[in-house]
């Protein structure tokens, strides 16, 4: 498959280790978005009542619990460090819930962005099941699916998103893709060379998603933070489905063909069929 | 603290359909497996009764499903945004269009017999050319839920998506046969043809019982488990048993039950495994 990005490609780059956990972007990109509130939850786990991404949720940040062997910065050897983590539709290169959508109401925008078309989508929720990061959801109460629109509206204006406009920290740096790839490479060098050995780029370009167009700086095993060592677009499973089908129809067609030309004498099982019909 | 997810949250989300969904599976299955039925008997002459019998469940089956697909929508109003565009790699679309022409070839089908046994009008050969038509788009009805289930990021359901298609294909004309039976149809090959597809659920419901891979387990343990289990036996060994016997009508019952319930198994396995911790990771 051919990779969809270009020059003009936007990304998010999310630097977990500049995160301070103030939820300002959760609470720019509800606002600008007009995303509704999805329920009040104290969930006691660490200061995180959001959970996860959801209909109603396109900007999550995490509160992800280290042990003691992580920590550098004169943490006290018998408490927790914490990384927070602020967690995003992936905007992936080939993105399952976009080969998925039936309407074409998910298209790939012109910055190279996922983006459901509201006008569009009449709600089959076939997206949810096939994106390998569990971001897409049905909202009950409006029967359609949402996600991170990646502020397209915004990005059409030559702003950039709100989330990123309200990070504090820098956190969240929104640009080219490939300028963005570059200071992550810089800033992962940077932080080894500081002794920071567990920090890592999160951007699962080895795998059959291409890669994603919002990627991660995290420390430590990325499945603590949710995100898949080895994300599988569901496109790749259509070749094997397909193929087994076909087979199925084939074996279905020529059995039924031989069991109803060799299953016995046409006149005998005429008989048979109108007395049981008339029996009946 | 270490856990394998993070705060053992899971990472996907589960299918949001409803009974609907499964129904249709069921449904539409059956109805395209008879529309197969349907031209098969009417290519080797096994008789009129059979035919139209077979032509009219594909109809009743194709009529029905529309709707239930219809009500399973988020924004039931925009159904028709479903043949906006084709994609052929998205299996919903697919399955969209596929629904739609199968509905018009199965209506054209009945609708010419009927008109052509009561007027003097040749539209027989209309009813016969859209019945063997109907019979291709039904081996499509019959097996693509189980690409629609397989090609998903959902464990369970893609650790099985060779099998889906196969599964779904045995069950939709199992129940096509058992339709075929309880209206009165004693044929020896409607008889073969539910041999053959009780034996295969059987080999189904063996194959599910012996994996140990932890993206199977929401069909062996728990509710769905049960369920599954309770689908596959009067899918498979139960009827395979009656039939054996000579009981064809019991046999031919059992199997429209089982179909059913399997439907349903898959579809509650799927959001088990959606929830199951870590193993999406």
């Amino acid at each position: 498959m051919a990779l969809s990005r270009d020059a003009g490609t936007t990304g998010f780059f999310t630097d977990s280790t500049l995160c301070i956990g103030c939820k300002a972007c959760e609470v720019a990109c509800k606002e600008w978005n007009d995303v509704p509130h999805d329920g009040f939850l104290w969930s006691g786990l660490s200061y995180d009542n959001t959970l996860g991404l959801g209909h109603s949720s396109w900007r999550h940040v995490k509160f992800v619990e280290h042990d003691t062997t992580i920590g550098v910065g004169g943490n006290s050897p018998a408490q927790m460090t914490w990384q927070f983590s602020s967690d995003v539709c992936k905007h992936c290169e080939h993105a399952g819930c976009l080969e998925a959508c039936p309407t074409g109401s998910i298209i790939r925008t012109e910055f190279g962005g996922v983006y459901i078309q509201p006008d569009i989508c009449n709600g089959c929720g076939y997206c949810v099941v096939t994106c390998p990061f569990g971001v897409v959801d049905r909202r009950p109460d409006d029967g359609r699916a949402f996600k991170c629109t990646f502020c397209y509206d915004r990005q059409k204006e030559g702003e950039q998103p709100a989330c990123a406009k309200a990070c504090p920290t820098e956190s969240i740096l929104f640009g080219k893709l490939d300028e963005l790839e570059r200071l992550a490479d810089a800033r992962i060098a940077k932080l080894h060379s500081a002794g920071m050995q567990d920090a890592a780029i999160w951007n699962p370009k080895d795998t059959s998603v291409g890669g994603t167009h919002a990627f991660f700086l995290i420390r430590g095993d990325s499945r603590q933070y949710n995100l898949p060592v080895n994300p599988e677009v569901p496109t790749t499973l259509l070749k094997p489905a397909w193929t087994a089908a076909a087979a199925t129809a084939g074996i279905m067609a020529v059995g039924a063909l031989l069991a109803f030309g060799l299953g016995g004498k046409p006149r005998r099982r005429e008989e048979a069929s109108r007395e049981t019909l008339q029996n009946r | 603290m270490t856990a394998s997810s993070y705060h053992d949250l899971p990472l996907l989300k589960g299918p949001v359909w409803t009974w609907e969904v499964p129904v249709y599976f069921f449904t539409g299955g059956a109805a395209g497996a008879a529309a197969v039925l349907a031209a098969a008997a009417q290519l080797t002459r096994a008789g009129d009764d059979v035919v139209r019998d077979a032509r009219w469940i594909a109809a009743a089956g194709a009529a029905v499903s529309g709707p239930l697909l219809v009500a399973d929508l988020g924004r039931p109003d925009r159904f028709l945004y479903m043949l906006r565009v084709f994609k052929l790699q998205s299996p919903m679309s697919v399955g969209a269009w596929t629904v739609a022409v199968f509905g018009a070839l199965t209506t054209t089908s009945v609708s010419a017999d009927l008109v052509s046994r009561r007027t003097a009008c040749p539209v027989k050969i209309v009813g016969d050319v859209s019945g063997i038509l109907a019979g291709i788009t039904g081996l499509v009805m019959a097996t693509y839920t189980g690409v629609l289930l397989g090609a998903t990021a959902i464990p369970v359901w893609k650790s099985h998506v060779r099998m889906l298609p196969v599964h779904f294909g045995a069950s939709s004309l199992g129940s096509a046969v058992s339709l075929l039976e309880l209206r009165g149809h004693r044929l020896p090959a409607l008889n073969g043809l539910a041999l053959g597809a009780a034996v295969f659920e059987t080999l189904t419901g063996a194959a599910i019982e012996g994996r140990r891979d932890p993206e199977s387990e929401p069909l062996r343990h728990g509710g769905t488990g049960r369920l599954t289990r309770l689908g596959g036996t009067l899918s498979g060994p139960v009827p395979l048993v009656l039939r054996l016997l000579g009981a064809r009508k019991a046999a031919a019952a059992s199997t429209l039950i089982g179909s059913l319930i399997t439907r349903f198994a898959w579809v509650e396995a799927g959001k088990v495994s959606a929830n199951d911790v870590g193993v999406a990771l």
